[in-house]
């Protein structure tokens, strides 16, 4: 028997993305919830029956608590990446799953972002691109100091290699 | 012989500009005036007198172009300052110079113009990377390009002098080339089939509706229109339709002829000793663009459903530094116009690097050799697919005619269409295939149009591997093949997960490696990356 097959990578990410994604899934939910209840509130002519926006109202909040509660556990599961001294490997997706790999002689550029809900959790992410439009691979949810290694690991190594990676 | 110093001097695109402007404005402009000239300034509303002072406007923005546009090359940079209010400098390194693209109109070349666009690898998706020049003389264009790609490679290492003594004067083709390909007048019998015609058709319903818009033209008041109106309307249905379908099929097909001669005749292909394939084609409007060879990452043979039933295919170049090929004449990395296959399949072998040169004429070449299928599962998807996609516009149709009083002929029309669509499907599976020979990865894909691409194994630079939750079930994934050249990213579609690994691994040797398993694990993987 030999049908290969590809391993997951080996690390995930941190364990605090989980509360980050659900505070920002929630966050999310809260817009939507805010806006029912002001039209709610300011429905003066009763155009729908208040029955029918409080039903709206239970749908949406059990759909949001679902949401946060599941989403981050599985995502998290399904979250993967790592880098070796030859190539980038990222694991994504739960519906549509999806493997990354770029080799780490063809990177271009290795950016990190905090935005500012991540840096509230202490969190990173890492995009590595390449000179093709089609192969930026994203890593989120790492802490800072895993991530801050990551780039400064990855950006040696891609400036060891000659050429203009196309 | 060029002093440098005298190079880096600013310089302004060609004089003659100043009056190709003012008559490119007019004739955009030329349903507005017409309609001036056919209903006079008397039928009421100001809209065209509006319409002239926007020529006006034009006209002078145009001029002003002119006077603020100017370039400059140095023995490292191409650069293009221009901009009225806001200046601004546009720099390309000239060892980044990957394409140089010519092209004349028809003003133009009856004034002796040339349109030079340089193409650089990097930022092709955003239009930053590309350096337009509109217009110098055709003689300073062609200097530019011989300058610019054929001393690139040297540019950095020698003095510019020793090189400029080496191109030969501007205008006169250099003595070591070779054709490759040059257009035959019998392939004008795939002009029908090429379908440009219908773009026509678009343009010929916009000026109309200009026309009617702006130019304030009563059709209905015009008497030829009129009558053939009468003529129309006097037919039963079925006979209109089929009036409507010929006319249409007969006016599709000879606009598309006649795009074809225009757009491919005179079409040559040669490659330069110094190592650029040169593409010249077009009767009115003169296009001649060169790509580098070393740039050069594949090809990809396409044969549109009408082409392909009268066994025809088009070449384009997977390179980086042009923007993929759209259509049959857009885009600048065209090789070879509709042509017979045997003549796309030999200019590819060689134009393909390792093919030509490597392997003797009887060994397989990419664009030729045998594919392999995806098998059942991959056939089970297409047939889902269609059908699934043909079920809904059916239930939507017949929800229409139910709910909302749609005639019942839409959906009788879109049940009977259900066989075409398992030839769709069948087709589409046809041409799902993939190979690995002499050091190229090929996919081929689609049906509509059925695409070829032959990618050179050294210009991957990653891949992606991608499973839907139906792809999983069905065992197989998507396998994407990024690089920097063409469309940026090649599909393999619906291929085994275990072919997609095994062609990924002997196309890149050792990148995959440390991230494969053997099958005994997969039921604990999958449970896991669920």
């Amino acid at each position: 028997m030999d049908t290969p097959t590809l391993r997951s990578p080996q690390h995930r990410v941190s364990r605090t993305a989980v509360w980050y994604w659900a505070a920002r899934a929630a966050l999310g939910w809260l817009v939507v919830i805010a806006a029912q209840v002001f039209w709610l509130v300011m429905d003066d002519e009763n155009a729908l029956p208040v029955t029918t926006h409080v039903a709206a109202l239970v749908v949406t909040a059990v759909v949001a608590v679902a949401h946060v509660t599941v989403m981050p556990q599985w995502r998290y599961r399904v979250h993967r990446w790592e880098a070796t001294s030859a190539a980038v490997f990222t694991q994504s997706g739960w519906f549509k799953q999806e493997w990354r790999i770029a080799p780490v002689s063809r990177i271009q550029t290795v950016d990190s972002e905090r935005g500012p809900l991540e840096q509230l959790f202490r969190l990173a992410n890492v995009t590595v691109t390449t000179a093709s439009a089609a192969g930026p691979i994203k890593v989120g949810g790492l802490d800072r100091d895993t991530a801050q290694r990551l780039v400064a690991d990855l950006t040696a190594a891609a400036q060891a290699t000659a050429g203009d990676a196309t | 012989m060029i002093d440098p110093v005298v190079e880096t001097v600013w310089r302004r695109l060609s004089p003659r500009m100043l009056v190709v402007h003012p008559f490119q404005e007019v004739v955009r402009a030329a349903p507005a005036l017409l309609g001036l000239l056919v209903a006079g300034s008397s039928s009421g509303g100001k809209g065209h007198l509006w319409s002239v002072a926007g020529v006006g406007l034009m006209v002078v923005l145009g001029m002003l172009r002119w006077f603020t546009t100017t370039y400059r090359i140095t023995p490292e940079h191409v650069q293009v300052r221009r901009g009225l209010l806001t200046r601004k400098v546009l720099t390309v390194p000239r060892d980044r110079v990957r394409t140089v693209d010519v092209t004349s109109h028809v003003l133009h070349r009856v004034l002796g113009l040339a349109r030079v666009e340089v193409g650089t690898g990097t930022s092709e998706r955003r239009h930053e990377g590309r350096l337009k020049l509109d217009a110098l003389t055709a003689a300073e264009a062609a200097r530019l390009r011989v300058e610019l790609l054929h001393r690139s490679p040297a540019a950095s290492t020698t003095a510019s002098t020793t090189a400029v003594t080496v191109t030969p004067p501007a205008g006169s083709t250099p003595a070591a080339e070779t054709e490759l390909a040059r257009m035959r007048p019998e392939w004008v019998r795939f002009g029908p089939f090429t379908m440009s015609g219908l773009v026509t058709v678009g343009v010929v319903a916009g000026f109309v509706s200009r026309l009617v818009s702006e130019g304030n033209v009563d059709l209905g008041r015009v008497g030829p229109v009129r009558e053939t109106w009468r003529w129309f309307s006097a037919m039963s249905l079925p006979l209109e339709i089929a009036t409507v379908v010929l006319v249409l099929v007969v006016f599709v097909s000879v606009a598309s002829t006649l795009g074809y001669v225009l757009a491919f005749g005179n079409f040559r292909l040669t490659r330069h000793a110094e190592g650029t394939l040169h593409v010249t084609r077009g009767l009115l409007t003169t296009r001649a663009t060169t790509i580098e060879e070393r740039r050069l990452r594949g090809v990809e043979v396409g044969e549109p459903l009408l082409l392909r039933a009268v066994r025809g295919a088009r070449l384009a170049a997977v390179t980086t530094g042009l923007r993929a090929a759209q259509g049959a004449q857009r885009g600048g990395s065209m090789l070879l116009p509709p042509a017979p296959r045997e003549r796309a399949v030999s200019v590819a072998r060689l134009v393909l690097p390792r093919v030509s040169s490597g392997t003797p004429e009887a060994a397989a070449s990419p664009v030729t050799a045998g594919l392999t299928a995806h098998g059942p599962a991959a056939l089970r998807r297409r047939f889902t697919r269609a059908y699934g996609v043909h079920a809904l516009v059916l239930a939507a149709l017949l929800a229409a005619w139910q709910w909302a009083g749609l005639p019942s002929w839409t959906w009788l029309t879109a049940a009977a269409l259900l066989p075409l669509t398992a030839l769709l499907a069948a087709d589409r599976y046809r041409s799902l295939g993939h190979a690995l020979t002499s050091g190229y990865l090929v996919t081929r894909w689609g049906s509509i149009v059925r695409r070829r691409v032959v990618l050179e194994c050294d210009g991957v630079i990653g891949w992606n591997i991608e499973r839907s939750f139906f792809q999983r079930r069905a065992r197989l994934a998507t396998l994407t093949a990024t690089t920097a050249a063409g469309k940026q990213g090649y599909q393999v579609r619906d291929v085994d997960l275990a072919e997609a690994l095994r062609l990924a691994a002997a196309s890149t040797p050792g990148l995959l490696d440390p991230f494969i398993v053997e099958a005994r694990t997969m039921s604990t993987l999958s449970a896991n990356s669920m």
